[in-house]
């Protein structure tokens, strides 16, 4: 085989956070051949900083709470296109994915009674919206992604999964019959190149918020997994669609969990009005993230910016007490003296919408099967290749992601992708072949990085990539503006392609890491971006200018973009819930 | 600023180094000794560290800074710098892979080890497992560990005996799961702990406590551990 060693695996997952750890955990559970690869060690995935909690109806701190409400706020959060099939999936299975959360040892905050402490977050209703504000995030303080990392990590110990940590996945190794059989990685600390080979590969890769300049993602969110599954042809779904979190600390970008603002936190502009009182009447500081990011941008446009430049505004949570503060945001007080330089128990903390979370990826079924579509528009299974977590759109966020829902989106179709290999493996598929050519695809792209004398650096390139994505695909976006930003993209792309790796040594070389890296992120931004321009219309996080309406009647719908063509493309979002009415859409208020 | 650092590369050093860099902190601002490093990677892209979060929580960058132990990303120079130098070394006491990259490997296996996972023969129930905030206050300052090695790397006994004391991380995380109302092999525990190198090399000089960046306390842990060891022994 073209001069590489082969492994075998029943089941190889591509990532260590989350979705691809609890995708493990199932698998090696039923005593499958799993491995798991990671470009760094599992506890140091983003998931690890995930700070206000899971948002489940385990009926906890309301005790007559109702997955269906969960339901309910979430098709409506979507903004209509999160598809209800999934989500009621993802709602109903969501109480047992935490359960067994708990029962792995996930130390959660707790309520007198000794359940599970929740708390209230945006978005989140009683009775269809008419009950009032719910409580439904279950936290372990606000530190609820390292809780439930560090659980998973150590169940999949308990259970022997087999870890190649440190070690990146470049390529996915696609035969002439389209079906993925596995995957080119290179072993950081020595530099080896090999193919994993397996009857089911799961992408959980996690995000890219690494395309903006300003991001409370981890330098490691790249979108990898993205990358590696539009060169193997597969289109992607909602890639327009990024939310901006409305409480990125200043100038950091550090994440100020939304949990400040369900604790009893809120905004002030200059004038120190509580502004969101007048956007979002009834659910003030709690209204969908989209919503909040949106109203935030528009005081500082209006003037009412707080600071020299009035270009952000600021977070009150001194009233709270420093009691409630240390026992329910211990790591907010941490980052903001840190980052911040300011101590939230005396002064308010200085915020400004910040890219967080990607709604859009790799388009799969609820069983995890990545999707691509037939001549005639409807969904054809690719065989072999399984998405979750972030980097997979199943759809259960549509246009707009409510708080703690990514982390059960995590437990819940990892578990579900688990599942379903586990049964498509016990009925005895058989291991698909690639031959050497096959095979090119990511060694080539590694040898001409190995070979390259000439080229800019690899942080320039970056640099520059993410302002333009920065400036012209933020929270507003307007038609000939992308169109500007397209061009300079696609100025890029033959750059990008050819950087110069200076350093070409084999041990443990990062910096032929990030030149791979800048190559997915690129692939992400410019998918990101065509989708942005195509979609005339606003919905959820995708707010145009020039578009400045919802349009049900021709956007009621995924956006597809094909990467082969670079051309943007619809697929139906699922209206049909199995055991509840469908949620028709409504105009959307807070 | 002049910035030392540490250089070995296995394939083509027969020994490490340290090599200086002139980096230009923009408008005097305080830089994280992380952002420093990306500054030098942008001269030379061959100087290596591990890095993920760059917030703190997630343990890649544990990394020895003007001497002392701790994780470049939340350590601004001005807690570090003086006379406007910034010497970067990796942790002590681990085989370095390569310039700031150590191997852990023999950290994990001792966090391996101590079986950091819950263990409970009980039947499971329909919901959660109850547990009282105060039973679940015990285990604040002790699950919120990030792996980072600091203190352990920072430890005489662990640099002595790392094949046999588990060290401060490790300890603290099996006291974590000692600690736990809902665990239910306590004694399998401490049994797996009773000789003479795991816990009692502890000499109790707190140098691990002097560095974990997430201020928490293994000495006080490993107290705790002592005396229901002996509580058992009795
Ligand atoms: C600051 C912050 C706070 C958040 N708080 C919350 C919250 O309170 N509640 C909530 O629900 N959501 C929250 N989110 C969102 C949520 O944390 C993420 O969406 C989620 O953790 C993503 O998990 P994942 O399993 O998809 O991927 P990740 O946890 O990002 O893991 C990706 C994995 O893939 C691996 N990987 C990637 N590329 C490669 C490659 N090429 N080769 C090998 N391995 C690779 C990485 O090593 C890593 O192990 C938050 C996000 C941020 C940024
Ligand atoms: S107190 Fe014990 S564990 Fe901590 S540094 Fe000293 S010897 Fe090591
Ligand atoms: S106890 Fe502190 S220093 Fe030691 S590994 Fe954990 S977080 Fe790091
Ligand atoms: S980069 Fe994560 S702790 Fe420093």
């Amino acid at each position: 085989m073209a001069n590489i060693r082969t492994m075998t695996f029943d089941g190889v997952i591509v990532g260590g956070g989350g979705s691809g750890l609890r995708a493990a955990l199932e698998l090696s559970q039923s005593g499958y051949k799993t491995a798991v690869i990671s470009k760094v060690f599992p506890t140091r995935s983003h998931t690890v900083s995930a700070q206000g909690g899971i948002t489940c109806a385990i009926a906890s701190t309301e005790p007559d709470d109702d997955w269906r409400w969960h339901m309910y706020d979430t098709v409506k959060g979507s903004d209509y296109i999160g598809d209800q099939d999934a989500i009621e999936y993802m709602c109903s299975e969501g109480p047992q994915a935490v359960f067994e959360l708990e029962h792995m040892g996930l130390p959660f905050s707790r309520n007198e009674d000794g359940r599970i402490y929740q708390r209230p977050f945006g978005g989140q209703s009683r009775e269809y919206g008419k009950g009032g504000q719910a409580a439904r995030t279950c936290a372990a303080a606000d530190r609820t992604g390292h809780a439930l990392l560090h659980t998973l990590y150590q169940a999949n110990l308990k259970n022997n999964t087999v870890f190649f940590n440190e070690w990146y996945a470049v390529d996915l190794v696609k035969n002439q019959q389209g079906h993925v059989v596995g995957l080119i990685a290179i072993c950081i600390e020595d530099g080896e190149v090999v193919f994993i080979k397996s009857k089911a590969t799961v992408l959980a890769t996690g995000g890219a918020g690494r395309i903006y300049a300003s991001t409370t993602n981890a330098l490691i969110n790249t979108g990898d997994g993205i990358g590696m599954a539009m060169r193997a042809g597969v289109p992607q779904q909602d890639m327009e669609m990024w939310q901006f979190h409305p409480t990125g600390i200043y100038g950091a970008g550090t994440l100020i969990t939304e949990g400040s603002r369900g604790e009893g936190g809120y905004l002030v502009n200059k004038d120190g009005e509580r502004f969101m009182e007048r956007y979002a009447p009834n659910a003030k500081d709690l209204a969908g993230r989209d919503v909040v990011a949106r109203s935030m941008v528009l005081e500082i446009l209006e003037g009412r910016g707080v600071g020299p430049e009035a270009d952000h505004v600021l977070l009150k949570l001194d009233h709270l007490g420093e009691k409630v503060l240390n026992d329910k945001l211990p790591g907010i007080l941490e980052l903001s003296r840190t980052f911040a330089h300011v101590d939230p128990v005396k002064e308010p903390i200085p915020v400004v919408p910040t890219c967080h979370y990607m709604m859009g990826g790799i388009p799969t079924n609820i069983h995890g099967q990545a999707l691509g579509q037939n001549a005639d528009g409807s969904d054809r299974v690719i065989g072999g290749l399984y998405a979750c977590g972030e980097a997979a759109c199943v759809s259960v966020h549509g246009a707009n992601r409510l708080g703690g829902n990514s982390l059960l989106d995590l437990v819940v179709f990892g578990r579900a992708s688990g599942i379903y290999i586990e049964k498509m493996l016990s009925s005895g598929v058989e291991q698909q072949e690639a031959s050497d050519s096959d095979l090119e695809l990511g060694l080539s792209r590694l040898d001409k990085l190995n070979q390259s004398s000439s080229g800019e650096k690899v942080a320039d390139l970056r640099k520059e990539l993410q302002v333009i994505m920065q400036n012209h695909f933020g929270v507003f976006r307007k038609g000939d503006f992308m169109r500007e930003g397209i061009k300079k993209l696609q100025a890029m792309r033959e750059r990008i392609e050819n950087p110069h790796l200076q350093d070409k040594s084999n041990a443990f070389n990062t910096a032929r890491i990030e030149a791979l890296e800048l190559q997915n992120l690129f692939e992400v931004a410019e998918a990101t971006a065509i989708a942005a321009e195509g979609r005339e219309e606003s919905r959820g996080a995708h707010a145009r200018d020039d578009f400045t309406e919802r349009d049900d009647e021709n956007w009621l719908c995924h956006s597809m973009y094909y990467p082969e063509t670079k051309t943007l493309g619809k697929r139906k979002v699922n209206f049909a819930p199995k055991t509840v009415p469908t949620f028709e859409p409504m105009i959307r208020t807070y | 600023m002049l910035v030392s650092v540490y250089r070995y590369n296995p394939e083509t050093d027969l020994k490490p180094s340290m090599q200086d860099y002139q980096v230009e902190i923009p408008g005097g601002k305080d830089l994280m000794v992380l952002d420093v490093l990306a500054l030098v990677k942008e001269q030379d892209d061959s100087v290596t560290y591990r890095r993920s979060c760059r917030e703190g929580v997630c343990g890649s960058d544990g990394m020895n800074i003007n001497g002392v132990n701790g994780l470049a990303c939340i350590t601004p120079l001005s807690e570090v710098v003086k006379n406007d130098k910034l010497v970067l070394r990796p942790l002590p006491g681990l085989p370095v892979i390569r310039d700031l990259v150590v191997d852990m490997s023999i950290f994990y296996k001792q966090y391996e080890r101590i079986e950091p996972y819950l263990q409970n023969d009980d039947p499971v129930p329909a919901i959660e497992r109850l547990q009282s905030p105060e039973d679940r206050a015990k285990l604040d300052g002790l699950y919120e560990c990030i792996l980072c090695a600091c203190c352990s790397t920072n430890c005489p006994s662990f640099w002595w005996n790392p094949e046999k004391f588990v060290g401060p991380a490790g300890l603290l995380q099996a006291y974590r799961f000692l600690a736990d109302s809902r665990d239910t092999h306590t004694d399998e525990r401490l049994a797996n702990l009773e000789d003479p190198f795991s816990v009692f090399r502890c000499r109790g000089i707190m140098n691990c406590v002097a560095v974990c960046p997430k201020g928490l306390n293994p000495t006080k842990a490993i107290g705790h551990i002592r005396e229901m060891l002996m509580e058992r022994g009795a």
